[in-house]
C-alpha cells in the first residue's frame, strides 16, 4: 500500500476525517460558488446544519448540464489565480466542460494515481509506460504525475504509433502499462503481428481505465500481454483516473474516500440505495480546492461491494462499472448496455474481442445490429461453420439482453481499432422531434 | 491430402478482386478458385501455389485466411466418373461437406476437390483403385521448413 495508514485505517477514523472534511467543503462552496449557495437556499438545505454523513442526502445534486452551463468558470471555488492546471471531458457528448485544479489537487490526484500504480505492482523501481493521450483529457498526465511521484520511471508515450509503443515496452524493459482496456488489446495484437512474445518483456502488469470493460476483457488482455491488469476508475469532472482502483484481489474497485464520498443512487428516485444493490454512483469531493463538487451524478451504474477485502485495504470498493446510463442502448423498449454485448461477444470462442453495434430504424422499429469479427485462427473453409458461429451469437445475445439483436460476422481487423477511448456503439437512429436528446 | 487456401470475404463489391489482386502481385499463382455464399459473406476455396505462404501474405493484407485439408482424386474426364468416386464414400459412410472439380493442369482428366467428414476417405478411395493426388502432383508445395 502506498498509504496504509490511511488505505487500511479504522472505518470510524475514516467516516470522522471524511465528516469534518464534508462539514467545511459544504460551508466552502456556498461561500465560494453562486450556483451552490442558490440551489442550497432554494432547497432550504443549510451546509452549517450537517452533522452527519447521511444529512448530505438533503442537498441537491450536481449535473453533467451544471457544469456545461457554468463553462468555462462558474463553479471554480478559488480565485483563477490559485488555478495551475486546466483539463477538459472529451466532449463527445456535447458541450466541453473544463476541471481546473490548484497545485494542492494536483497533488492528491498524483498521491492517488500513486496508490493504485503501487495496488497493480509498480514501486519506485518500476518502468510505467504511459499510453494514455497526453493533453486535454486527463489519462495521460493524471497517471505521468503519480508515476513520477511514486518515482517510477516514467515513459510518456502517449496514444498512437502501436509499433512504436511495442518496441519501447519491449526494448526499455517496460514493467507497467497504463492505458485504455481496447488500446491494451489493441497493442497486443500488433505485438503477435510484429512477432514479439509477452515472455520477452519486462512487462508484468498494466493499469487500464477511461471506459468500461468486462472480467472476459481482462482474460483476453491479461493472456495477450502476459500481466495481471488492474482496473482504474475515475472521471475528468471529479478529476480524472484515480477516484478509485482495484487492488491485488481484483474484486471491486477501492474508492479513495479520504477525498471522495460515495453514495450509489437509484436511477429513477435518486435515493440513496442499500449497498450491494445497483444504482448510479455519486460522488461529493472532500478536499478539492479548484472545483469541489456536491453530490455529482457520474451517470456510471455500479454497486457497493459488501464485505472486507482481503488485501487489509478498509475503503469500501464499488463493482466495476456496468455501463453508463448515458451509453445506455434503449432498443425497443428494453435497456441494454454495450459492456453486457461485449461479455456476451468476449465469452464465445471463434469470435475476436472487437466489435461493434449499429443501431438504425427499419421502418418505425429499432434495429441493432452488432458487428463481430471472426478470430483470425477460425477455420474459414465451410460456410456451415460460420452459420452456426453467427447463430450462436445470435443466440447468446438474445438470451442474455432479452431483447434479439441481428449479427453480421466481419472480416477480422476490419473494424477500426482505437487508440484511445474505443466507439462501440454507432447510432444511426434520427432523433424524432420533441424527443429528450443530450 | 493436400491443401486448400480458404479466405472469408465479406459480401462487398470489390472484395474478390482485392484478393485475387494481392494473391497476383504476390507471384502466387492459382489453379483453381471456387466460392461459396452465404447473404452476408462468401467463402472462397483456392487452390494455388505455396498455399501456406499465400494465406500469411493475405492476412497481412487484412483478410481473415486459413489452409485447409482436402483430398483430391484423379477422375476419368468422362461421364459418371464424379459418380462412380463419389459412390464410394457414400457406401462406406463418409459424408462430403463440399466438393469442386477443375481439369488436372497435365493429365487428361478431371480433380475432384473433397472436404470428408472422415480420416479414412482417402484410403476408401484408394481401395476402389481411384489415384489420390499428392501436393505435388498439383502446384507448388510450401518448401518443408
Amino acid at each position: 500500500m502506498y498509504r496504509p495508514e490511511i488505505e487500511s485505517a479504522p472505518r470510524e477514523a475514516i467516516e470522522k476525517l471524511q465528516l469534518e472534511r464534508l462539514q467545511s467543503m459544504l460551508i466552502r462552496v456556498y461561500d465560494n460558488v453562486g450556483m451552490y449557495r442558490k440551489r442550497f437556499d432554494e432547497a432550504g438545505f443549510d451546509p452549517r446544519s450537517v452533522q452527519s454523513l447521511e444529512d448530505l442526502s438533503h442537498a441537491p445534486f450536481t449535473t453533467k448540464d451544471d457544469l456545461r452551463n457554468a463553462y468555462p468558470y462558474g463553479l471554480f471555488a478559488v480565485p483563477l489565480k490559485d488555478i495551475v492546471r486546466i483539463h477538459s471531458s472529451s466532449g463527445t457528448t456535447g458541450q466541453i466542460t473544463v476541471g481546473g485544479y490548484t497545485r494542492h489537487d494536483l497533488e492528491v490526484w498524483a498521491e492517488l494515481v500513486a496508490r493504485v500504480l503501487t495496488a497493480a505492482g509498480a514501486t519506485a523501481d518500476s518502468i510505467v509506460q504511459v499510453a494514455y493521450g497526453y493533453g486535454l483529457f486527463t489519462g495521460g498526465l493524471g497517471v505521468h504525475d503519480g508515476s513520477q511521484l511514486l518515482g517510477a520511471m516514467t515513459v510518456p508515450a502517449s496514444g498512437g504509433n502501436t509499433k512504436r509503443q511495442v518496441k519501447m515496452l519491449k526494448d526499455l524493459g517496460v514493467n507497467l502499462l497504463a492505458c485504455t482496456p481496447s488500446y491494451a488489446l489493441r497493442i497486443a495484437e500488433t505485438m503477435q503481428e510484429m512477432g514479439v512474445d509477452a515472455d520477452e518483456m519486462a512487462l508484468h502488469g498494466g493499469v487500464f481505465g477511461a471506459e468500461p470493460w468486462s472480467e472476459q476483457m481482462r482474460t483476453q488482455i491479461e493472456n495477450g500481454l502476459g500481466i495481471r491488469a488492474t482496473d482504474i476508475y475515475g472521471l475528468s469532472e471529479v478529476m480524472g483516473p484515480g477516484v478509485a482502483g482495484e487492488c491485488e484481489c481484483q474484486s471491486g474497485l477501492h474508492v479513495f474516500e479520504d477525498h471522495f464520498l460515495l453514495e450509489v443512487v437509484d436511477t429513477e428516485t435518486l435515493k440513496p440505495v442499500p449497498d450491494n444493490q445497483y444504482g448510479e454512483v455519486v460522488f461529493t469531493t472532500l478536499t478539492k480546492e479548484g472545483i469541489p463538487l456536491v453530490r455529482y451524478r457520474t451517470r456510471d451504474i455500479s454497486r457497493i461491494i459488501l464485505g472486507e477485502c482481503a488485501c487489509g485495504r478498509t475503503l469500501r470498493r464499488m463493482e466495476r462499472i456496468t455501463g453508463r446510463s448515458d451509453d445506455m442502448l434503449i432498443i425497443r423498449g428494453v435497456n441494454v448496455y454495450p459492456s453486457q454485448i461485449e461479455q456476451v461477444l468476449l465469452g464465445i470462442p471463434g469470435i475476436a474481442p472487437h466489435y461493434q453495434v449499429v443501431l438504425s430504424k427499419k421502418g418505425s422499429m429499432d434495429h441493432i445490429e452488432a458487428q463481430v469479427e471472426v478470430a483470425p485462427g477460425f477455420s474459414f473453409d465451410e460456410v456451415s461453420k460460420l452459420e452456426m458461429l453467427k447463430r450462436q451469437v445470435g443466440i447468446e445475445l438474445a438470451s442474455s439482453l432479452s431483447v434479439s439483436i441481428s449479427v453480421k460476422l466481419v472480416e477480422p481487423k476490419s473494424i477500426t481499432r482505437s487508440e484511445g477511448k474505443a466507439k462501440r456503439v454507432v447510432d444511426l437512429r434520427v432523433k424524432e422531434e420533441g424527443a429528450a436528446g443530450q | 491430402m493436400i491443401k486448400q487456401l480458404s479466405v472469408f470475404l465479406e459480401n462487398a463489391p470489390g472484395r474478390l478482386a482485392g484478393l485475387a489482386r494481392t494473391l497476383g502481385d504476390s507471384g502466387i499463382n492459382m489453379h483453381a478458385l471456387m466460392v461459396a455464399e452465404a447473404s452476408e459473406f462468401g467463402m472462397v476455396r483456392i487452390i494455388c501455389d505455396t498455399p501456406k505462404k499465400a494465406k500469411t501474405l493475405l492476412e497481412e493484407a487484412g483478410f481473415g485466411a486459413s489452409v485447409t485439408d482436402v483430398i483430391a482424386v484423379e477422375v476419368p474426364d468422362a461421364p459418371g466418373g464424379l459418380a462412380d468416386a463419389l459412390e464410394v464414400l457414400g457406401a462406406n459412410g463418409a459424408n462430403v461437406a463440399y466438393a469442386y472439380c477443375f481439369i488436372h493442369p497435365l493429365e487428361k482428366g478431371a480433380v475432384d476437390v473433397l472436404k470428408v467428414d472422415s480420416d479414412d476417405a482417402e484410403d476408401m478411395l484408394t481401395k476402389a483403385g481411384f489415384t489420390v493426388l499428392a501436393e505435388e502432383a498439383l502446384y507448388v508445395p510450401d518448401p518443408v521448413s
